[in-house]
């Protein structure tokens, strides 16, 4: 964790998740787990946050409202697909009102399986989304400095 | 007085992990009518039936919630055992009712910690759910899932807990017992605490019938009905069983409840695994639904009251399978406690249903 420069900030939203996935979210942040020792803070406002936890598949309803969420998040930025059914639909992918996975809507960097994901699963997301985000930022930076 | 004004919460909001939207018309700081919008969650699951046979089914009935997650799967096992007319031997149902009560000290210890961080009490928040992940390693050791735990079968239980786990089990709770009296005391006698929920968001036991409320929510109010008195499986073989009420019928009570609920199902767990019998988990079920015979089924869910009812078709498939959730009936009281509240005191009072918006879509 020595190269990470920031501490990355999460927002989290539940697609049509059972909840499984969420309350493993949160048990991800509290005391057992406790991301927050990496500096992993669970925000409220998609302005605030570098990376966008997705539980659950993405329906008719709710892709508009993800993708207001994604738009509103500032660049550099990146979505995990937290659970199977974030990352295909999983046990639900044949019902009526399930559209697919996340990257149905918007850009998924990291696939992190499991139902319900593990917490262990969601750390391990996490850092590799902040690998992603250095990436992102050097590009960000370098295409500055080119225009 | 202010003119109204509406004030769009959610679906995307802190205090709940789940997607749930309102409309909230408040004048000043008062909410004066709170109007419900859902349908972020529903993914249309009942109809998998026709594609999933019974036994797959059962997958799917738990992920209906992942937190009521073992209630599911029992309420539709329980179901489709009596639309077959399967005997599910006693072990099995005993091991049924414990593992049942320990996913509602869970659920419960999770509910808390969610309240306290609707209040703004991160740290009580923090040690509820350090807690809760005592009961979860329990899951773990003898499911080996930490909140879907695929445990139940038709016919019986997967696997088998031995005597030895069961006293473990039984030693764990008991190590709980002492942080949690901590806890269940900061809740109820800290004056910050009782400041955001004493007479906040008050229902009457009147309004609380009308409203058709079940669980907590209606035991808060003093509507003694909990659906474990008509002693189903190993319900009926507990010594003894009264319902957990409160006269309050405020913020408060909920809590004061659902406090008292965690120490009646550990009770619960510990009498069961001291008398558990001997006969076996049961097998697998190779009977199939006959056509046009129907069940139905309650179950006392974390929440409340969960409906369950099937109708076979002479095939593997169900012809149809529906659940009417806690928090579904619950909608309509939480809609009543929030008119009239503090614009600040609305996720407390949403908080206080336990709300369980994927329950309730499916």
């Amino acid at each position: 964790m020595s190269n990470v420069s920031k501490s990355p900030w999460v927002i989290h939203y539940d697609g049509s998740s059972c909840n499984g996935c969420d309350i493993e979210v949160l048990a991800a942040l509290s005391p057992l787990y406790d991301a927050e020792r990496f500096g992993v803070v669970n925000t409220g406002n998609p302005k605030h946050a570098d990376i966008l936890l997705v539980t659950g598949a993405v329906n008719a309803q709710n892709t508009e409202v993800l993708r207001e969420i994604y738009d509103q998040m500032i660049e550099p930025k990146v979505v995990v697909a937290c659970g199977i059914c974030a990352c295909s639909g999983g046990i639900f992918r044949d019902c009526y009102n399930v559209i697919g996975g996340v990257d149905q809507a918007i850009p998924v960097d990291v696939y992190a399986p499991g139902c319900a994901i593990r917490p262990e699963t969601i750390i391990d997301a996490v850092v590799e989304g902040i690998g992603v985000l250095e990436e992102k930022r050097a590009k960000l930076a370098e295409a500055r400095k080119g225009a | 007085m202010g003119k109204a004004t509406v004030i769009p919460f959610g679906p995307q909001h802190p205090v709940l992990p789940e997607p749930l939207h309102l409309d909230l018309v408040v004048e000043d700081e008062h909410v004066i009518e709170a109007i419900p919008q859902i349908g972020f969650v529903h993914r249309g699951l009942e109809k998998l039936v026709e594609t999933r046979d019974i036994h797959q089914f059962i997958y799917v009935a738990e992920r209906i919630c992942g937190i009521c997650s073992f209630g599911h799967s029992l309420g539709y096992a329980e179901t489709v055992e009596s639309l077959m007319g399967v005997e599910v031997p006693r072990r099995a149902q005993y091991l049924r009712a414990i593992l049942h009560e320990l996913s509602r000290v869970h659920s419960h210890l999770l509910w808390l910690g969610l309240a306290a961080d609707a209040f703004g009490f991160e740290s009580l928040f923090m040690h509820c759910w350090r807690l809760r992940e005592r009961v979860l390693d329990i899951f773990e050791a003898t499911t080996g899932g930490r909140v879907i735990l695929s445990y139940v079968q038709i016919g019986g239980v997967v696997r088998d807990i031995d005597a030895d786990t069961l006293r473990w089990i039984c030693d764990k709770l008991d190590s709980i017992e002492g942080e949690y009296k901590e806890i269940c005391a900061t809740f109820l006698k800290d004056s910050s605490v009782r400041s955001r929920l004493d007479g906040v968001g008050y229902l009457s036991q009147q309004q609380a019938s009308e409203l058709c409320m079940v669980g907590p929510f209606a035991r808060a109010s003093n509507v003694p009905y909990d659906c474990r008195v008509l002693g189903h499986g190993a319900y009926g073989e507990l010594s003894d069983f009264t319902p957990i009420t409160s006269t309050g019928g405020d913020c408060l009570a909920r809590v004061e409840v659902r406090c008292a609920e965690v120490n009646q199902s550990i009770a619960i767990v510990k009498e069961l695994a001291a008398k558990i019998p001997n006969d076996g988990i049961g097998e697998k079920s190779k009977l199939k639904p006959a056509a046009g015979a129907q069940a139905c089924n309650v179950l006392e869910q974390p929440r409340g009251e969960c409906y369950y009812y099937a109708l076979g078709n002479g095939t593997a498939n169900l012809e149809r399978m529906r659940m009417r959730t806690p928090t579904t009936q619950n909608l309509a009281g939480m809609v009543k406690a929030l008119e009239g509240c503090d614009l600040a005191d609305v996720p407390n009072i949403i908080l206080t249903i336990d709300p369980c918006i994927s329950c309730s879509e499916r």
